[in-house]
């Protein structure tokens, strides 16, 4: 089995890599460039704590090959942030306490922004729903839920003004 | 995972030369179930070949009576599909009801299909609809496609390239999705044609797709939940795991038939 050349952006960042084709995205991210805010919680592809933006919509990197993003444009929670601070999500996170112990949070976070690019005003029904790709084993959802609902009037009003 | 070697090809006869010359080669369509499995090490080869770059393949075309649908058509564009909720919108609902968002956005329907998971949906969708699908060598039915527990019928080095959907009369989806997974304990897809001929297709249930003709004979003379009464479902051959027992799921198969017929007459 040979290496792999694969170029993409990271984060609005070009990277050119030559990897084993077995790697996945989320190792790739984590041991390649260091990026270790995007978490593997469970190793079965279920839990969305490794979820990140591929070409503007949320994956689970553990269900992708690096080799795979050839040309592609990736964002994880490092990549959100503005020059001014946090993104209004994670502000929302941070003022409705949207997380225990926190390890599910980038996947939520990633999670939430998507949503509040497809919905105007999400109601707590679309937004539990939405989530069913992201597991918390602490919160019971209650907070992260008023964090997304939050924070997407929140870039709404950001976007409004801007 | 075991090693393998990576190809990206980026046309369909790329593709197909390159399983050709490969004597343990598989496709890589989403990767949803493929990837987690070879990560087990349940699944292995020698060579994955990637049809994420072969443009061709993706994309929904309504045409006269038919939808036809590419093999590497994500479900997010299914379910969001303005020709497909307008024609099918039984099919978009399903394609909605799959897995998760991030599963929605990377999943094709070319994937699920010839995988053939005995609790996935669009096998269903395809056999409740009576579709086609369509290789790189011939036309296949829905009714010679599913062979059996992660089974189908296509052969050495064939690849699905699309699927063709009869636009129905009418079309009504119901599933009960595990809570955890959202795979299907039970789901149906029920259809009527406009000449009146009915189909009712149940996933989830045995070690792969099948029809209920009973219950098509029933809708086929009068299409409501009241012309399911007093039909029995055998449990003998269901599906048992710690989710549903075989009563369970018999039970549910009435039930969902219902649900579906429900949905279909509120289209």
């Amino acid at each position: 089995m040979d290496g792999v050349s694969v170029n993409f952006t990271v984060n609005g960042r070009e990277v050119t890599a030559t990897v084993d084709p077995r790697t996945l995205l989320v190792h790739f991210l984590r041991e390649h460039l260091k990026l270790t805010g995007t978490h593997i919680g469970c190793d079965t592809s279920q839990c969305g704590a490794c979820t990140v933006h591929l070409d503007g919509k949320p994956a689970k990197s553990c269900a992708l090959l690096a080799v795979q993003l050839e040309g592609a444009e990736v964002t994880t929670i490092e990549g959100i942030a503005g020059p001014d601070g946090m993104h209004p999500m994670q502000a929302a996170f941070k003022e409705h306490h949207g997380l225990q112990c926190g390890f599910c949070t980038p996947g939520m976070v990633m999670m939430g922004i998507d949503i509040a690019n497809r919905h105007e005003a999400p109601d707590e029904a679309t937004i539990r729903s939405e989530l069913e790709g992201n597991l918390c084993r602490c919160t019971g959802y209650h907070n992260i839920v008023a964090s997304i609902a939050a924070g997407a009037s929140a870039s709404r009003r950001r976007e409004a003004s801007g | 995972m075991y090693p393998f070697t990576y190809h990206r090809p980026s046309s369909l006869d790329d593709a197909k030369a390159r399983l050709a010359a490969s004597e343990d080669g598989r496709l890589l369509a989403g990767g949803m179930s493929l990837l987690p499995t070879m990560r087990f090490r349940l699944a292995s080869c020698a060579d994955l070949v990637d049809l994420n770059g072969i443009e061709a393949l993706a994309g929904i075309e309504r045409g006269d009576g038919h939808v036809r649908v590419g093999a590497m058509t994500r479900h997010a564009a299914v379910a969001g599909s303005a020709e497909v909720r307008e024609a099918i919108p039984a099919l978009a609902a399903l394609a909605g009801s799959i897995g998760d968002v991030q599963v929605r956005n990377r999943g094709t329907i070319g994937g699920s299909i010839c995988f053939a998971d005995p609790a996935a949906d669009y096998p269903a969708g395809l056999l409740g609809l009576d579709a086609t699908i369509n290789t790189d060598r011939r036309a296949i039915g829905a009714d010679d496609f599913f062979t059996g527990l992660y089974e189908t019928a296509l052969e050495e080095g064939e690849i699905a390239v699309s699927v063709e959907f009869a636009i129905p009369e009418r079309a009504g989806w119901a599933k009960f999705g595990n809570q955890a997974s959202r795979f299907a304990v039970v789901a149906v897809m029920v259809s009527q044609a406009a000449g009146g001929a009915v189909r009712l297709a149940v996933t989830g249930a045995r070690t792969h797709v099948f029809r209920v003709t009973e219950m098509e004979q029933a809708l086929a003379a009068n299409f409501s939940e009241e012309a399911l009464d007093g039909i029995p479902v055998s449990s003998e051959g269901l599906n048992e795991d710690l989710h549903a027992d075989r009563d369970y799921r018999a039970h549910l198969i009435g039930v969902m038939a219902r649900r579906a017929v429900r949905d279909a007459l509120a289209r």
